[in-house]
């Protein structure tokens, strides 16, 4: 199939997922799509040759707006591109448009867009999961076949959950962040959906490697498709008691349970082991994660780009509280204030630095676990299936809690990923995998022997 | 009862590289505002820093030169506050783990003699762009051509007890941080800054609340307005009042300081590690290598000057003021020229033409040649500096100089006594009083054949025709 016929297809699934009332993409025209599908026409194939990707709008493309689904960035046009998407076109891939997110990728529903809320495909009234909620849709729809969101606490596996799509996270520094507008810059992951693994490996291997412009990118070359294994036998797998709490949710725990009795099945070992530290994640999280943020989002000023509101006292100080006040929405603007205070003067000891050390403790619970010989860990990668709209919105800790399963390998920088496993009332389930850092092959080479007995099974997407 | 004055200095020099210190823009002075930027240095989202490796190596360069220790690994810190130059919010610093800590600097206090002034830490950092706001009418223009130029704050301990004693102290910190390479150091180009912290005490009390002034464009600034500043202060304490902390700034016109802001709106700068930048790591051997390759330093010049090339200690300080002058010297000295006579030269003519024209005119080696011609009597000291004057404009051999500017000693015997016997013949008065016993007329003489030979004549080879020609 040609580029240009992949754009026409593409734009009619965009057109169509609009009239739907999905709400899942912020910025697309079919011109743009013809002019990328004609240059890559024009081109030698790639890896991703025939592969339509939706990009989450916080990364930044020259040809389209980047907004952050934030009025403070309405119509903002970056002057240069992320390292990702260069890497996505050299790959062959058409950029299929700017995916809808929840504002600067703070939130769990993807409700927090200025924009919107975007609406799950599965069910309209429930929330497609978030903060890279359009991209999870886009390819939960089937409008393309993967998508680049952005993670710091699990925001592309817990909507990839949520719709029933593959999520995957790389290990911290696998993918350059240059190019996407920083929120947790120690936690930010560019990560990747697909509709299958092996979409989402060809497009992580894609963008992954060293790149001289993020100073935190490893230096390992970049990741490579792994050769198709028969079974599991030799992989040790670790369930983790604190991820399979008494209170989950029952149709989590019976699809887990069977995921649990597949892989044994496919010749795994499964060993029962403890990481202590887990309960604390989400508040460690909630803690670096807004520190960070609020230096990150100080940028924000209305003094040389984005929107610009003047005070009535024509003085800068009244410039930035109109300018910041009016173009954040209350998420952002409680994660700045939150993050602010545990960094000032007399509370940073008692928070940031204790948060700090806390996350030590986090990253030691998976250091000793892989050390003792776990390849990787299973869990569910939500505590339940997607919720209602507007059930979560007024109540920001029972959001955050939404992020319970994911947080921990977000705080400890390691590769993760969640897949189908199953479904409840017609709501997909997803489940986890956590490895040792820098080993997505492992990750992706097991996902897709798991996803193959999944889809013998039936009934899981 | 006397007051005892206590000064620190925090001094900002830029780093001379090339590129700016987190992207690779120019950080050429003077263009164009806001061409010398990138999305790096504007603070466009999804930017990132990227350290430069040169503006490491001259920041250790210039922490060795204090004496500094240089820790292995230090961390960019983020330094969060809001102004309209400063693109990202917040300046890319180092706080808690500095590059360098715990240095010293040997100064000359002219107050105390020979004392030394702790270094407390070297740290790299980025600049801020420049708010301009004469530019445009009612407005404040940005320029962020300077956003991201590499800089290093070096901070004194609080060790100066003297106005004069904090100058002697940038003094010489500047000429080491040059003798290093590190920095141009100009305040007028703003590439060296000073902010200075002073209190008084009663001596033997503890330190009291100090101030900050700002503001000051030149060293003898610095001075004038820590005086200004410590007059403020003892007066306050001598009436009774306290003193509050709080910022100055001085003005060079009135010569006085005014608050700027009081310690109330100071800011909160919440620093915390940068996580876009991991920490950075210097290996000892690389450390060591640095330290190795250092050039030798003011001190260890002046001890050699001294001891080896027996100068006065006069000549050795001025020759040492800056490495320029004195490479220069010392390549002279390598051809083989006596080494005063070749500190006069360059005490005199040559930094004349160097102050005038910020480079040297005439090559060490020509410098040497024309010495030799001295040396030779080809020709006089007085026509060599003539010719040395010309040097500047050609590149001619300087004895052709000589000759071209027929500035070569005669030495031939009668073309010499055609000139003492006209001498001679047009003072018979003085002759006569020669004659008659008056011998320190002689010198008389001589002065009189080297005008009518206009200066052409050898000195030497003109007495003893004298003598003959005035006692036959």
């Amino acid at each position: 199939m040609s580029a240009m016929t992949l754009a026409r297809e593409t734009g009619a699934r965009l057109a169509e997922a609009e009239a739907r009332g999905l709400n899942a993409t912020l910025h697309w025209s079919q011109a743009v799509l013809d002019r990328d599908a004609a240059r890559l026409d024009a081109a030698p194939a790639g890896a991703l040759t025939g592969m339509a990707v939706a990009v989450k709008d916080n990364i930044v493309t020259i040809d389209q707006p980047t907004t952050c689904a934030s009025k403070i960035l309405d119509g903002y046009i970056s002057p240069y591109e992320a390292t990702v998407v260069t890497r996505l076109r050299d790959a062959g891939a058409l950029i299929a448009g700017k995916a809808n997110l929840d504002e600067f990728a703070m939130g769990s529903s993807t409700e927090h867009s200025a924009y919107g809320r975007v609406k799950n495909p599965i069910d309209l009234d429930r929330v497609p999961g978030g903060s890279s909620g359009g991209s999870a849709a886009l390819v939960a729809a089937g409008v393309t076949a993967a998508a680049l969101g952005s993670e710091t606490g699990g925001s592309v596996r817990q909507p990839a959950a949520f719709c029933g799509v593959v999520g995957m996270k790389p290990s911290y520094g696998r993918v350059s962040r240059f190019g996407l507008v920083a929120f947790g810059s120690s936690l930010d992951c560019i990560s990747v959906f697909g509709k299958t693994v092996d979409d989402a490996s060809r497009t992580l291997c894609a963008i992954s490697g060293p790149d001289p412009r993020d100073a935190t990118t490893r230096s390992d070359p970049p990741l490579v498709m792994q050769p198709h294994r028969a079974d599991l036998r030799g992989v040790v797998i670790g369930l983790p008691r604190e991820y399979f709490p008494a209170d989950l949710h029952p149709g989590i725990r019976e699809a887990c349970n069977a995921t649990i009795a597949l892989l044994r099945e496919l010749g795994a070992e499964i060993r029962d082991i403890s990481l202590p530290n887990t309960a604390s994640a989400v508040p460690t999280y909630y803690i670096i994660n807004p520190a960070e943020a609020a230096a990150n989002l100080a940028r924000f000023d209305g003094v040389r780009y984005g929107s610009r509101r003047v005070g009535p006292e024509g003085d800068v100080r009244a410039l930035y509280r109109a300018t910041r006040g009016e173009g954040f929405g209350p998420e952002v603007r409680r994660r700045i204030l939150v993050g602010t205070f545990v960094l000032s003067a007399g509370y940073s000891a008692q928070y940031y630095n204790r948060a700090q050390a806390v996350r030590r403790l986090i990253i030691d619970d998976f250091t000793q676990a892989f050390a003792s010989g776990i390849d990787l860990l299973f869990t569910p990668t939500t505590p339940t299936p997607a919720f209602k709209a507007g059930e979560k919105i007024a109540d920001p800790v029972q959001m955050y809690l939404a992020d319970i399963f994911v947080a921990p390998a977000s705080l400890a920088g390691l590769p993760a990923m969640s897949l189908p496993i199953g479904r409840d009332g017609g709501l997909p389930i997803g489940g986890q995998l956590i490895a040792r850092d820098m080993d997505e092959a492992t990750m992706m080479a097991v996902a897709s022997v798991l996803e193959a007995s999944l889809d013998a099974m039936g009934e899981v997407r | 009862m006397t007051w005892e004055t206590v000064v620190g200095l925090e001094v900002h020099v830029q780093l001379k590289t090339q590129s700016k210190m987190f992207c690779g823009c120019a950080t050429t002075y003077g263009e164009t505002p806001n061409t010398n930027v990138c999305p790096v240095c504007l603070g466009l989202p999804g930017a990132l820093p990227v350290p430069n490796a040169e503006a490491v190596r001259l920041g250790v360069r210039g922490a060795l030169a204090i004496g500094c220790f240089i820790h292995p690994t230090s961390v960019f810190a983020r330094k969060n506050y809001f102004y309209p130059d400063l693109p990202k919010g917040y300046q890319i610093s180092q706080f808690d783990r500095p590059l360098a800590t715990a240095g010293a600097v040997a100064i000359e206090s002219p107050e105390r003699g020979p004392i030394t002034i702790s270094i407390t830490r070297l740290h790299l950092e980025e600049d801020a762009g420049k708010s301009l706001h004469d530019r445009i009418p009612g407005m404040t223009a940005i320029d962020l051509n300077r956003a991201g130029t590499p800089l290093a704050e070096i901070v004194s301990g609080p060790d100066m007890r003297s106005p004069a004693e904090a100058r002697a102290y940038l003094v010489t910190v500047r000429q080491l941080l040059i003798y290093a390479g590190v920095s141009e150091c100009s305040m007028e180009e703003g590439s060296l800054r000073v902010d200075a912290n002073l209190s008084v005490r009663r001596p033997g009390d503890p330190l009291g609340t100090k101030t900050e002034v700002k503001n000051m464009n030149s060293f003898a600034n610095v001075e004038r307005a820590l005086e200004s500043e410590r007059a403020r202060q003892i007066a306050l304490l001598e009436s009774g009042d306290t003193v509050t902390q709080v910022t100055l700034t001085f003005n060079a016109t009135t010569g006085e300081v005014k608050p700027l802001r009081s310690k109330e709106d100071s800011h909160d700068y919440r620093y915390f590690p940068d996580p876009d930048l991991p920490p950075l790591v210097l290996e000892t051997a690389w450390i060591e290598a640095q330290r190795a390759s250092l050039p030798e330093l003011p001190a260890a010049r002046r001890a050699r000057y001294e001891a080896v090339l027996a100068l006065p200690p006069y000549d050795v300080r001025v020759l040492t003021q800056e490495p320029v002058i004195a490479d220069y010297f010392e390549a002279v000295v390598a051809t083989g020229v006596d080494p005063k006579t070749a500190a006069n030269w360059v005490l005199g003519e040559v930094m004349t033409g160097f102050n005038e024209q910020g480079s040297f005119a005439v090559a060490p080696d020509r410098l040497a040649a024309l010495v030799a011609l001295v040396d030779d009597g080809t020709v006089s000291l007085s026509a060599a500096k003539k010719v040395f004057m010309a040097l500047s404009t050609t590149a001619d051999a300087p004895a052709a100089v000589a000759h071209r500017l027929g500035l070569v000693q005669v030495r031939d015997e009668d073309a010499l006594a055609r000139w003492v016997d006209e001498v001679v013949a047009a003072h018979p008065d003085e002759a006569a009083r020669f004659r008659g016993g008056d011998a320190k007329l002689i010198g008389f003489f001589v002065g009189q054949v080297m005008k009518k030979s206009q200066g052409k004549a050898d000195p030497k080879g003109i007495q003893p025709i004298l003598l003959r020609r005035l006692q036959s």
